[in-house]
């Protein structure tokens, strides 16, 4: 590790630490109530849409209510989504004439972009045309990461309120995050990464000729504006199917740096606005400091692992697969970002990482992505942690565990339960049953242990709504666009609806003040322990698979045997 | 004896209906089920069946040791219970109707009845003293020996069916029918019959089974996992993954510890309880009394020693303390009252002041009267004048009977009057003849060590408030000197439940004490609600405990069973998770050590994970499957006992037990199952 690569880290941690509480504080107020932000014009133009579309914003709504309206929206999605895909070919902003998508195709990116997972079992530029791209594509990277934030919110609000049903409207959550944060954060974005040379142009490709001579076709279109949105709302769906590494999507160091920054500043800013919506801003920054913690620890210890030398070529650090114009530190830090953060987007290619840098991680989207995680679903994620934390921890102060004065009961465990084994069933079920059946093997590149590592990286990337790819596996099939569909769905609502119950039904609970006898959730023990749960829960669900994917493989390539 | 007991109980809960109850311990169950059918199998199929049925064997032992927990926590509470069953059971009532008594067995009696039980007589049922006054042995309940008054009217009106009446006759309406009696729920809830689980319990159990949902789904898609890896390496691992294999790593993972103690620690919470002689009518109040924030508190016993007490001399200008002292000594010579009492100590003890020799004929004792408010005494001379008249009273009483001897109070005394009630006390004004002597100071004596305990209760995070009918001035004189947070002064049973219901509206929970009739509503709007034996039937009814022994001090020990009894709760699940690493680092390398061995003999890449450097693949897992069940028995004491539990605050408390029982949970199983291993290796068991 170079003292640049040490102080590039340094500098991003920095960024993040400084950017948090402002952005924090502007989240706050604009999920606190319903009273109207970004002055005159702002207010006018939100209640513009809710006239046009009858929504009462000061009309609260319980969790059932929250959850019908969330599911329908997300529903309708998908649909939205899949048609698009189906009949592309006669839809206008087509110039390159792509065809329909295949059915299990388009319903897999249909539910992988409603569910901010943006897997992508196909190429972007020679799949979804432009008006796909834009209208469908886009648009969900924009509301799928607004319906993460709206749960976060909501969560936040359980916590904050008391003994009321009311967890505020959706349809105002969903605008304002779409409105005030999303859409203008993306223009910002968007316009900086034009200036540094990523494409924007509603043109078809352009035929060029090399220097040896040959023939080259390069795509275009309109990049930027969706590479601005795929980061911040941690969609991580590329334009280009090289995503990151494109040097179109990715052009520069500063670009880069930019990217990594954007995946990880509204969640980071998230628990901010967590700890002022709930009264102890303390909180919210000892979550800040668990994820953190766990992003450096991570980031050391692929470092580590991709330094090992590797008997096979007598050295580490090795080029193939890695982006080559930033270097190997850049990849690894942007593939620890990208899994720890839901996003998906990627530089290199995650099969080429050492196998414990592909375990590290698998391993981030294994916990839940709970390391400043997705839009509102890290924060949520954390949630189900924190309260299994509470749970055990508060029992062994002698009292009903509480959380923020919220007693917590076998309801909200229950919930708690559900949404943790969901997604942990999906992928041990799903890999299982691949490694099992002809049509789970036979898309496999490689054998042995990183064969394993392959199918078990798809699903855990589907069920944990990441997206991204391990490369090495052709999931472009019937069987794998209907399995990870199945576990993008169960990963992304089977935990989204349990939260909306539990949120609920700590709303309606009075709050305790706290005592000397309280669990304390604001101090640096709460913050070990915490990292203790997340660590042994996730390493108990997933280190025997693990043992035979990432970990024999690292031991094997120490031997010189590699797959 | 009890042993024996809980042994033929622990084979006696395998029926699955019991087992069912519990999802760990059923998942074990079932384990060691199909573990012993595949040694059946085997059998049949002429295969090597030893080790197979090494593990089938104790995992049926893991299921049997979590049975024996609960059997001897059970066991505790059978002895006492047959003791109160033989009360039950003879008892004849003397039903009375109009004048007419019929003699009725007493499951006969209804509520509403009369009946009269007179000295020697066991009272058939629960009641209300409604005619008479009688000493009652409750040693047959409360295991107290010496008898208690029971009155008609009043607080002291209810009596218990089971005990027995000492001398005089009493007519008891009966409260409470047949099977619903005080003994009854009693027995029932020392047999634990009636155990339901509780909130927390519940929510425990939950966790416990999402764990073990989580462990089923790792370890059934391991199999899986294991072909695949095994056909990639070209290899046959089958030899090593078998059933009871793949059922034993299960059986290790899943919480069994914490589940197979779970309803042991429940029931012996309880049981600690029952032996501090307190009877709770449900499991929910003993874990809400670990959750209490508030505690109201009556002054009187529980604060304070039931009686005012002389505690100074405050002698006129020109007065001798002495001089006072025996003046006082004199004046209340006569006085029985312990207020009395304590004014010839105190006098005895500061100034060695012996009580003079008085003879009865040469003094007229004046009694205390409500007209007068004073009392004291006058000494007559030879021919039945008075020669000494001495008095001593509250200060307006004395000044009054001062007027006549046209005598008005000196300035300093009547500050001194002031000065001692300012600081909660009743002074005493001493006067003889027409002189003034002084002032004796009367306190309400706080009761020693009290105010450590509120100390504690502070750290625990628990506010205590003091009710008492005393002057806001007095009520805060003493509130201050025992160390409440808060205090009620001159508090009616309305303001006590006002209060209660202010509290619970702010979010906390609040418990209290009380024997009278009229505090059964706020014993019913608490939290916990502890109602003092010596109390009515209706404040008896309203708690949902009761103290046997009329302690309410005892509220505070209630307080601390709760707690122990979820932190035990937490500790041992934290202990019992905390296990699963090690288990992973002896199983694991035990079933995949050999994989993508390519080369014969040499150890495969995985045997690295093998840090304990076990002996063989086969006695790792046996090792593991082991420690897993002989650590049950090893925490039954801990179950049984509970965790220790000190008065301080939550954050050291959690720093305590993560070090004890998260560290140690780490920890403790590698030492453990190393050492099985080398036992396990030396005997050839595996």
């Amino acid at each position: 590790m170079k003292p640049t690569d040490l102080f590039e880290l340094a500098l991003f941690l920095v960024l993040l630490t400084a950017l948090t509480p402002p952005l924090g504080a502007y989240l706050h107020r604009l999920f606190r109530d319903t009273e109207p932000v970004g002055g005159p014009a702002g207010a006018a133009l939100e209640r513009f849409f809710y006239r046009f579309s009858e929504v009462r914003p000061g009309q609260g709504m319980n969790w059932r209510q929250y959850a019908g309206a969330l599911m329908v929206f997300n529903l309708l999605g998908v649909l939205v989504v899949f048609l698009f895909q189906l009949w592309q070919h006669a839809l206008p902003l087509n110039p390159a004439g792509l065809p329909a998508v295949s059915w299990h195709s388009a319903l897999n990116t249909a539910v992988s972009f409603v569910t901010n997972t943006n897997w992508q079992g196909y190429a972007g530029e020679t799949t979804m045309s432009h008006l796909t791209q834009m209208m469908a594509l886009t648009v969900q990277n924009f509301v799928s990461a607004a319906t993460g934030l709206a749960v976060a919110v909501v969560v936040a609000r359980g916590i904050a309120r008391k003994n009321t049903r009311d967890l505020g409207n959706f349809w105002v959550d969903l605008v304002r995050g779409v409105l005030f944060l999303l859409l203008p954060a993306s223009v910002i974005l968007g316009l900086v990464l034009v200036g540094e040379g990523v494409v924007q142009n509603f043109s078809a490709a352009t035929a060029a000729t090399t220097l040896e001579g040959v023939t080259q076709t390069i795509p275009l279109g309109p990049a930027a504006s969706q590479i601005a949105i795929k980061m911040l709302g941690t969609n991580g769906g590329g334009f280009f199917n090289a995503n990151a590494a494109h040097p179109f999507e990715n052009p520069t160091p500063l670009s880069n740096f930019l990217q990594m920054l954007a995946i990880f500043v509204i969640p980071a800013a998230l628990t901010s606005m967590y700890g002022r919506m709930t009264g102890s801003r303390r909180h919210g920054w000892v979550i800040f400091g668990v994820m953190a913690f766990l992003f450096a620890a991570f980031t050391f210890l692929s470092l580590w692992s991709e330094s090992v030398v590797n008997p096979l070529f007598g050295t580490g650090s090795l080029m193939e697969g890695k982006e080559t114009r930033f270097g190997v530190f850049n990849s690894i830090l942007f593939s620890i970002v990208t899994t720890a953060a839901s996003c998906g987007a990627v530089n290199a290619m995650h099969a080429s990482l050492s196998p414990l840098s592909g375990g590290l991680a698998l391993l981030n989207m294994q916990l839940g992505e709970v390391i400043f995680g997705g839009v509102g679903a890290g924060l949520y994620g954390m949630f189900l942690f924190i309260l299994l934390t509470v749970f055990l921890a508060g029992l062994m102060v002698g009292r009903t565990p509480e959380y923020l004065g919220k007693k917590i009961e076998a309801a909200e465990m229950r919930w708690v339960i559900l949404a943790i084994v969901a997604p942990s069933a999906m992928i041990l079920l799903g890999t299982a049953i691949s490694v099992l059946t002809p049509a789970g093997l036979s898309s496999l590149a490689n054998g042995g242990p990183h064969g394993l590592s392959e199918i078990l990286y798809a699903f855990t990337s589907a069920a944990a709504n990441n997206g991204s790819a391990f490369a090495g596996l052709n999931a472009n099939t019937v069987y794998y666009n209907l399995m990870l569909a199945a576990a993008m769905f169960v990963g992304r609502f089977a935990v989204i609806l349990p939260v909306l119950a539990i949120a609920g039904g700590l709303a309606a609970k009075k709050q305790s003040p706290s005592s000397a006898g309280s669990f304390e959730v604001d101090t640096g023990l709460f913050a070990v322990l915490l990292t203790g749960v997340i660590l042994i829960v996730g390493g108990l669900t997933f280190f025997p698979v693990m043992s035979l994917g990432p970990i024999v493989e690292h031991f094997l390539l120490l031997r010189g045997q590699s797959f | 004896m009890n042993d024996l007991n809980a042994i033929r109980d622990s084979f006696r809960k395998l029926h699955p209906a019991v087992q069912w109850r519990n999802p760990v311990m059923f998942v074990t169950c079932l384990g060691a089920v199909l573990s012993s059918a595949s040694v059946a199998v085997d059998v049949a199929q002429g295969r090597s069946w030893g080790f197979d049925l090494q593990i089938s064997l104790w995992l049926w032992f893991t299921v049997l040791f979590a049975n024996f927990a609960e059997a001897l926590a059970e066991g505790r509470g059978k002895a006492q219970a047959e003791s109160l069953k033989r009360a039950r059971t003879s008892t004849q009532a003397r039903r009375l109707q109009g004048r007419e008594e019929t003699r009725v067995g007493a499951g006969e009696l209804r509520p509403g009845d009369l009946v009269v039980c007179e000295s020697g007589d066991l009272i058939p049922g629960d009641g209300e003293v409604v005619e008479g006054i009688a000493s009652v042995d409750e040693s047959a309940i409360t295991g107290e020996s010496a008898p208690v008054i029971r009155e008609s009217g009043g607080d002291r009106s209810a009596v218990t069916g089971g005990t027995k009446v000492l001398s005089d006759r009493i007519v008891v309406r009966i409260t409470a029918g047949p099977g619903h009696s005080f003994l009854d729920r009693m027995i029932a809830l020392v047999e634990g019959a009636q155990r339901q689980k509780t909130p927390n319990e519940l929510a425990l159990s939950v966790v416990l089974s999402g764990l073990t949902i989580v462990f089923i789904l790792a370890v059934g898609t391991l199999k899986a996992f294991a072909d695949y890896s095994a056909a990639a390496a070209g290899q046959d691992l089958s030899g090593l993954i078998t059933v009871p294999v793949l059922v034993a790593l299960l059986v290790c993972l899943i919480p069994t510890t914490i589940g197979g103690l779970l309803s042991a620690i429940g029931i012996s919470g309880m049981d600690r309880l029952i032996r501090r002689n307190v009877i709770a009518t449900s499991g929910r109040a003993v874990e809400a009394a670990g959750d209490i924030d508030v505690l109201l508190l009556d002054k009187t016993g529980t604060i304070t020693l039931g009686n005012r007490m002389a505690t100074e001399f405050l002698p006129a200008p020109g007065v001798q303390a002495a001089e006072l002292a025996e003046a006082a000594q004199l004046a209340s010579l006569a006085d029985e009252t312990a207020e009395g009492r304590s004014i010839v100590i105190l006098a005895k003890e500061r100034f060695g002041l012996r009580a003079s020799q008085l003879q009865p004929q040469r003094a007229r004792f004046v009694p205390f009267t409500a007209q007068t408010r004073m009392s004291g005494v006058d000494l007559l001379n030879e021919g039945g004048e008075t020669r000494r008249a001495v008095r001593k009273g509250a200060g307006d009483a004395v000044q009054n009977w001062l007027r006549e001897r046209q005598v008005s109070l000196p300035r300093e005394v009547q500050q001194s009057l002031e000065e001692v009630a300012r600081k909660g006390g009743t002074p005493l004004v001493v006067a003889e003849d027409a002189r003034v002597l002084g002032v004796i100071a009367l306190k309400d004596v706080v009761k020693g060590g009290i105010k450590e305990r509120f100390a504690e209760l502070r750290r625990m995070g628990i506010r205590t408030v003091m009710i008492t009918g005393d002057n806001p001035l007095t009520a805060a004189a003493i509130a201050a000197e025992a160390g409440v947070d808060d205090f009620m002064a001159q508090a009616t049973p309305e303001m006590k439940l006002a209060r209660i219901r202010e509290e619970q509206a702010a979010g906390r929970l609040v418990a209290m004490t009380g024997d009278g009739t009229n505090d059964a509503p706020a014993l019913a709007q608490a939290d916990v609600g502890v109602a003092m034996n010596s109390g009515t039937q209706a404040a008896r009814e309203a708690g949902n405990m009761v103290d046997l022994d009329s302690n309410p001090t005892k509220l505070i020990e209630i307080v601390e069973i709760g707690k122990q009894l979820l932190m035990t709760r937490g500790s041992l699940t934290t202990f019992s998770v905390a296990n699963d690493v090690a288990k992973y680092f002896a199983i694991l390398p035990a079933l995949f050590g050999g994989l993508y061995a390519f080369s014969g003999g040499e150890a495969g890449p995985l045997s690295a994970l093998n840090i304990m450097g076990l002996h063989s693949p086969r006695s790792a897992i046996l090792s593991a499957v082991i420690f897993n069940a002989l650590i049950i028995t090893a925490l039954i004491p801990l179950a049984l006992r509970g965790v220790k539990y000190r008065a301080v605050g939550a954050s050291a408390i959690l720093r305590r037990n993560l070090l004890i029982y998260g560290l140690g949970g780490l920890v403790s199983p590698f030492v453990g199952i190393k050492l099985i291993d080398v036992i396990v290796a030396a005997l050839g068991l595996a």
